[in-house]
């Protein structure tokens, strides 16, 4: 079911073996772990070479406080002509959490980029305009990591 | 000695050129605004030289809130994103809950998923008529498009009891069967809706104060478009060939006879003209599914997944016990990741979700297509006249809630 998403995965391979940490295949679907360096370069790679022209969604999940690598940035790439999905993931420790912005290759990225960085906390390195966008600007924390209270560190009372 | 208010009216002070640029704060409370959205413009005269997004005001914390949520109480959360589409985001997240878990839903629930859906779309899109024409001036058509908007709701609330928030997919197939009578009524609206389209064309298509302030305005290339990130009737309004119905099919889209319509120009016409096109697709695919309708069961085979009906229940154990486990503690979802996307009446709603085994998921992400879709504001109305940027938000069918999430 999944063949031709690894013929993918194998021409990332012989383009340069370094791109491909490790690739896992479950519920149909591929998911290819990038190092950080490498995210632009493969990127552009799959979108010039193979047709991935959309990137569909870019977000971040947070394993936890206690876990290392502690954050993922998840990158869902689609194309608009044959109509395969792929699935790039990039891992970040905790006190290490940034990765280049990928906006040069599809502009789309912009808001992903701006809302991951916002609710996750993940900075990404080169991004134009990198602000929160859906929380305030002096909004104190990152509201999805798995640290983050469920009503904020100050619930709101009658006081 | 002069005041300042006879300052402000002498010929002096009106002859002088004025600094030619202003910012102007448009909405959050504005109506055409479609909800809380506040756009940063920058003007020369009327002519938009800058306009920034502002977008927050309304931000729920609903992906905050799926962690803290059991799996079938989230399917309630979805319903209030894109409150004019949600049985697509009910189907959009149960259906990714399906794949994490392997199930395998009976042809009669998929069938009506289909059935619900398409009518929902119409539904949709029969705000996003109304209101695009309020946004640019014409009341008439809106009390027309309501009119279809609320008989689509009835059926809805007849069959799940809610009219906005029906969460009538549940992660196994339906909450419950379709009402007795429920098809006839399908039929009967149907056979009236092409009248009502035809009201439609006639009161807005070939309208040319309608043209004028649709035609050429807004305009996105096909490229643009894609790098973007634009989907749905958008990313059809410019040209790109792309429906996930017929190119990354579920629910048995696949099998279902309608055709993709595209326009060519981009602009806010464009994307008019394919989402009144939409409207008979989805209209030819509710007839299809109405005559496939067959009796059968709506729930899939997994007990420790599925509440058993209300007889079981009543006559055996391990029904008893199995509803109260479901209830009360939940269902475990094998640990994985998936991202499982439809085409929503507004494009790709995508929702990622990954579990890591308990009776609650540890993440649920929703790529919101009017989330993507707004982000492309700027390239459509910088170099437009102010007033043709109410006609591109229109052209857009934004909707705060799927945005801000």
């Amino acid at each position: 079911m999944t063949e031709k998403l690894h013929t993918f995965v194998d021409k990332l391979k012989a383009e340069n073996g370094s791109w491909v940490v490790d690739v896992t295949d479950a519920h149909g679907e591929v998911t290819v772990t990038v190092p950080r360096e490498a995210i632009v370069d493969v990127c552009r790679f799959l979108r010039d070479e193979h047709g991935f022209d959309l990137l569909a969604d870019l977000c971040g999940a947070d394993r936890g406080p206690e876990e290392d690598p502690r954050f993922e940035v998840n990158y869902h790439l689609f194309s608009t002509t044959h109509h395969n999905r792929l699935r790039l993931k990039v891992v970040l420790s905790e006190d290490d959490a940034h990765v280049a912005t990928v906006t040069q290759i599809w502009r789309t990225a912009d808001w992903h980029e701006r809302e991951t960085y916002d609710l996750v906390g993940v900075r990404f390195d080169g991004h134009p305009d990198l602000r929160r966008i859906l929380l305030p600007s002096d909004f104190d924390g990152h509201a999805l990591r798995k640290d983050y209270p469920l009503r904020g560190y100050e619930p709101y009372s009658l006081n | 000695m002069a005041t300042a208010v006879e300052n402000i009216r002498s010929t002096e002070v009106l002859d002088t050129a004025l600094e030619s640029q202003m910012t102007l704060s448009m909405g959050p409370q504005h109506p055409s605004t479609h909800g809380v959205l506040r756009l940063d413009l920058r003007l020369d005269g009327e002519l938009v030289i800058k306009a920034i997004p502002d977008i927050g005001y309304l931000h729920t914390g609903m992906e905050k809130l799926f962690e803290y949520k059991k799996y079938q109480q989230g399917i309630v959360i979805t319903d209030r994103m894109d409150y004019l589409n949600p049985l697509g985001n009910n189907l959009a997240y149960v259906m990714a809950a399906e794949k994490l878990l392997g199930l395998e839903i009976p042809e009669r629930a998929q069938i009506v998923r289909v059935l619900m859906c398409e009518l929902q779309r119409i539904a949709s899109h029969m705000v996003w008529f109304g209101t695009s024409c309020l946004d640019m001036g014409a009341m008439t058509p809106f009390w027309f498009t309501f009119k279809e908007r609320e008989k689509i709701l009835n059926l809805i609330e007849s069959a799940s009891g809610g009219r906005m928030t029906p969460s009538y997919f549940r992660i196994g197939g339906l909450m419950m069967d379709l009402p007795a009578g429920f098809e006839n009524r399908v039929k009967q609206f149907l056979e009236n809706f092409p009248d009502a389209l035809n009201t439609f064309d006639t009161l807005i298509t070939g309208n040319p104060i309608w043209q004028n302030r649709t035609m050429g305005i807004g305009v996105i290339s096909k490229e643009d478009a894609i790098d973007w990130g634009l989907t749905g009737p958008c990313l059809r309004g410019s040209g790109v060939d792309l429906d996930l119905r017929r190119d990354d099919p579920y629910t048995g889209y696949e099998t279902y006879d309608f055709e993709v319509p595209t326009e060519p120009d981009g602009d806010v016409w464009s994307r008019f003209k394919v989402r009144m096109r939409e409207l008979v697709e989805s209209y030819k695919i509710v007839r299809q599914a109405l005559e496939r309708l067959k009796p059968g069961p709506i729930k899939a085979d997994a007990p420790k997944v599925v509440l058993p009906d209300r007889d079981d229940m009543r006559k055996h154990m391990d029904s008893l016990i199995h509803h109260f486990l479901i209830v009360a503690e939940g269902f475990n979802v094998p640990p994985g990741e998936v991202y499982h996307a439809i085409e929503a009446s507004k494009g790709e709603l995508g929702v990622y979700m990954r579990s890591n085994g308990g009776p609650k998921p540890e993440r649920v992400h929703f790529r919101g297509p009017s989330f993507v879709n707004l982000s492309a504001l700027p390239v459509m109305s910088e170099g437009e006249m102010i007033a043709d940027v109410v006609a591109i938000i229109g052209s857009l069918d934004i909707v705060l809630g799927e945005i801000d999430r």
